[in-house]
């Protein structure tokens, strides 16, 4: 009775079938390994104790997860709108450039408690910004928002290219990066605050935005769920002209939501340019925005299904830079390729495995119905 | 259920009776559990559509399936397209078209597109699409719903040539004065059963409605004589042009008093859902002016419906599935759609989820919305449950206007009367209520004043007890213009 017009128990459909999607692309992953004469089995392996294996695995795991962290939350607030925010990349890149300005106009001036909110309000605003304009064509003009926003993937890199390498380099330096920001401006290392409590980790990149993404995830949860305005923007997303009929303004929603996504995404700056690497360079984002996409829809939209969909993206991350350095005939590409059929088999091809998971349950259901 | 060649059988029954499932049996939608399905004595096994179409028997749907921007004659070939190439198909389909004009004199132009042609027109490409399959049973599912008068009797005309020329009919709706008016025989269903058979000579209005209910039904609604009390909503000249520049509401003036039930009929698509947005606050109008519990309304001082909600004027809207509800939300959320900032639960920053569970309870046991589940999906539930649900959620906050589009369509007769006491009682209570409604019968019984709509005008305004069927129908055909 509870199995809702799916024909599936709620259990089934968000925890079962997503494992068995993650086990179809790995299977599949495995076949790859097999064809190119090394042991899947071994592969696996590796990649699992690369990941979760030591504690500087489990640190550069969180590291990669908390981007996803940021680029999956972004994606599902769009979504819940009904938009699909594919700039993800593009703002998560000008977010990076946000934070990066004001460190380097203020690091030598602020204290780091000032530079922190400083940090998150420019990574957030200028992510937002650059969604702003997809969104203000979307709202008033009916430009398709995922035509948009790819577009504005690529001005984003062109005008990150063009800082860099004309107004942002370094004196003296040939590669298209800026100087360094002073200490002030660094966000603690998780390495540094479990020392200061006494426990010893290698040092990983992870750093203070982990607390900042789950923070993300809370605030995101209520917000779609618990507040009025997160109720109207579900509104809009499920139907317009119910919204319309309950005085709510689409246009507004849309261009709120599509701000929302954006400041989210532009979040990744404050991990990369702020937590790791402390200075602007090229592509610092990496694809995380684009990973996103993938990690908001395997977590079905929802924080926590978001929350384990980028730590297994993250895991895979750094599980696969594990293999390929282990295994030299594996290259950075099949990582690549394994994250593009853990893509298709949980976004793509979520509900293959579905009718046949209802026919199971179907067949188990009857001689007690 | 045996159906003689060469006749127009009519099926009545009312909404859930299984007509539509009958039907969609014949036309390989569903499979039937049980029995067989016997063409000229020979059984046939109908699995899908193909089958049905290769059996002879041809569907024109409720809503129409064609491809807007097509013309006539790539929609009369889709899925019969011929070869790799369209040419040949297109020339013998234009030959076939040829031949059902001179046969028949179903005139379309083949190059229209569809789009561009009016709903009777649209109609009849869909019976050129299934008499060019060679349908031989052809299947009409309320085909009158969306076509005027005159266009319901060509309608007839057509389908009684075509009985002449031996194509069997079969005719479902649940419009009795048109079993009266054009079918041979006539099939009543009930709960899934054929109950009666009858020939349309040998029977009444009035039988075929008791078999179709099962009991003696009464069309008219006890209500209490009411006087007139002040006026809450006064329009003047109100019009609206839409976005591609048509005027669809054309200076419609009229006063909605305390305590009253104001009728509008008219055949659908004439300017009464236009009249529904203005008055609401989804559209603004563009010409003339709109007084609504003290508040002055015009085209440069728009309302919106937030706004007119505050004011407490309620809205139970024509299209409840996109407009009253969100399918994929809970009955509990559904439930404060319009309302989601009342602070009764909306505070500053958060809304109290468990509040609105707990009202949405409430409110559900109050308006009998079954299963009493706040928690359950809105698409889950019944019609009639959903309609009362948003009965609820409008009615509960004892607003001084209502207006109500299409408030029973597609509702049962228990949840037909449910929402007529409801309405009544809101009148009784001093409210004003308009009711937009396609059935007179609910017209005719319910209102106590009734405007008529034709061509985005008010062409009719008369106390409820001077008017009858026939007066209106005079009036929605609007005869007096075309006799001139």
């Amino acid at each position: 009775m509870s199995a809702g017009a799916s024909g599936l128990p709620r259990w089934a459909d968000i925890g079962l079938l997503p494992l068995i999607n993650v086990a179809l692309a790995l299977a599949a992953a495995g076949l790859i390994v097999l064809a190119i004469g090394e042991s899947p089995l071994n592969a696996i392996r590796i990649m699992v104790l690369g990941a979760l294996g030591s504690p500087e695995g489990i640190g550069y795991t969180l590291y990669y997860a908390t981007n996803f962290v940021f680029t999956g939350l972004a994606v599902a607030v769009a979504f819940h709108a009904g938009l699909f925010n594919i700039g993800g990349e593009g703002q998560a890149y000008i977010g990076g450039l946000g934070i990066g300005l004001a460190l380097l106009a203020l690091d030598r001036f602020l204290p780091f408690v000032l530079l922190l909110p400083l940090g998150l309000l420019l990574s957030m605003g200028f992510g937002a910004a650059w969604a702003f304009v997809p969104a203000y064509l979307q709202a008033h003009r009916g430009s398709h928002v995922v035509i948009t926003t790819i577009m504005f993937n690529f001005l984003a890199a062109a005008l990150m290219v063009y800082l860099l390498v004309n107004v942002f380099i370094a004196p003296g330096s040939m590669t298209p990066e800026s100087r360094k920001f002073a200490d002030a401006a660094a966000l603690p290392m998780a390495h540094d605050l479990l020392a200061a409590i006494g426990f010893k980790v290698p040092s990983t990149p992870l750093n203070l935005s982990l607390g900042v993404a789950a923070l993300a995830c809370v605030a995101v949860w209520a917000f779609l769920w618990h507040t009025p305005w997160g109720y109207e923007l579900r509104v809009v997303g499920q139907s317009e002209k119910a919204a319309i009929y309950a005085g709510i303004r689409p246009k507004r929603i849309v261009i709120g939501a599509m701000c929302l996504s954006g400041g989210l995404a532009g979040l990744v700056g404050l991990n990369e340019i702020m937590g790791v690497h402390h200075r602007l360079f090229l592509n610092f984002v990496a694809g995380a925005g684009f990973t996103g996409i993938a990690v908001s829809l395997m977590g079905r939209n929802h924080p926590v299904g978001i929350v384990l969909a980028a730590l297994l993206f993250g895991a895979i991350q750094q599980g696969g830079a594990e293999l390929s350095f282990d295994v030299p005939s594996i290259t950075r590409e099949m990582v690549v390729v394994i994250q593009g059929l853990m893509i298709l088999f949980s976004g793509a091809l979520a509900y293959m495995a579905r009718p046949f998971l209802e026919g199971l349950f179907a067949l188990r259901g009857e001689p007690s119905a | 259920m045996r159906v003689p060649r060469g006749s127009i059988t009519g099926i009545v029954g009312e909404n859930g009776a299984g007509k539509s499932t009958l039907m969609s049996i014949l036309y390989g939608f569903y499979h039937a559990d049980a029995g067989e399905i016997r063409i000229d004595g020979r059984k046939v096994d109908i699995a899908d559509s193909k089958d049905a179409i290769a059996a002879g028997i041809g569907m024109v749907h409720q809503h129409f399936m064609l491809v807007e921007t097509f013309s006539v004659l790539e929609n009369v070939m889709l899925g019969a397209e011929g070869a790799a190439t369209l040419a040949a198909g297109a020339e013998s389909t234009r030959a076939e078209l040829a031949r059902l004009d001179r046969e028949y004199g179903l005139r379309v132009d083949p190059d229209a597109i569809v789009g561009d042609l009016p709903v009777g027109d649209q109609q009849r490409v869909e019976i050129l699409k299934a008499l060019c399959r060679g349908a031989e049973i052809l299947i009409l599912d309320e085909p009158t719903g969306v076509l005027t008068p005159q266009e319901t009797d060509q309608l007839f005309r057509i389908l009684a040539t075509l009985r002449a020329r031996g194509t069997t009919i079969l005719l479902i709706t649940h419009k009795l004065r048109e079993i009266m008016a054009a079918t041979d025989l006539v099939f009543v269903m009930r709960g899934g059963e054929v109950v009666a058979e009858r020939k349309t000579a040998e029977t009444s209005a009035e039988e075929l409605a008791e078999l179709m209910v099962g009991r003696k039904v009464r069309f008219a609604v006890e209500k209490a004589a009411r006087t007139r009390g002040e006026a809450l909503l006064t329009a003047r000249d109100l019009g609206v042009v839409d976005e591609r520049g048509v005027r669809t509401l054309d200076g419609a003036s009229f006063e909605l008093r305390a305590g009253e039930i104001v009728g509008v009929a008219g055949v659908s698509g004439n300017g009464q859902s236009e009249l529904l947005d203005v008055l609401s606050g989804i559209r603004a109008p563009t010409s003339g002016t709109l007084r609504v519990l003290g508040r002055d309304i015009d085209a440069e001082h728009p309302c919106g419906p937030e706004t007119m909600r505050a004011l407490g004027l309620a809205h139970i809207p024509e299209d409840r599935h996109r407009l009253g509800m969100v399918g994929a939300f809970t009955a509990a959320e559904s439930a404060i759609l319009g309302y989601q900032r009342d602070p009764a639960y909306c505070g500053t920053l958060l809304i109290d989820n468990a509040e609105v569970a707990r009202r949405a309870g409430l409110l559900m046991e109050r308006f009998d919305v079954r299963p009493r589940a706040p928690g359950l999906r809105s698409a889950a539930f019944s019609g009639g449950n959903q309609q009362k649900l948003i009965l609820a959620r409008e009615l509960a906050r004892e607003p001084r206007i209502v207006l109500a589009g299409q408030p029973t369509r597609g509702l049962d007769i228990g949840a037909i009367e449910f929402v007529h006491r409801r309405l009544i009682e809101r009148r009784d209570a001093g409210a004003a209520v308009l009711l937009v409604s396609a059935e007179l019968d609910e017209i005719l019984s319910l209102a106590d004043r009734i405007l008529v709509m034709f061509g985005g005008r008010i062409v009719g305004d008369m106390p409820a007890a001077e008017a009858d069927e026939r007066k209106l129908g005079l009036l929605m055909a609007n005869i007096r213009s075309e006799a001139a």
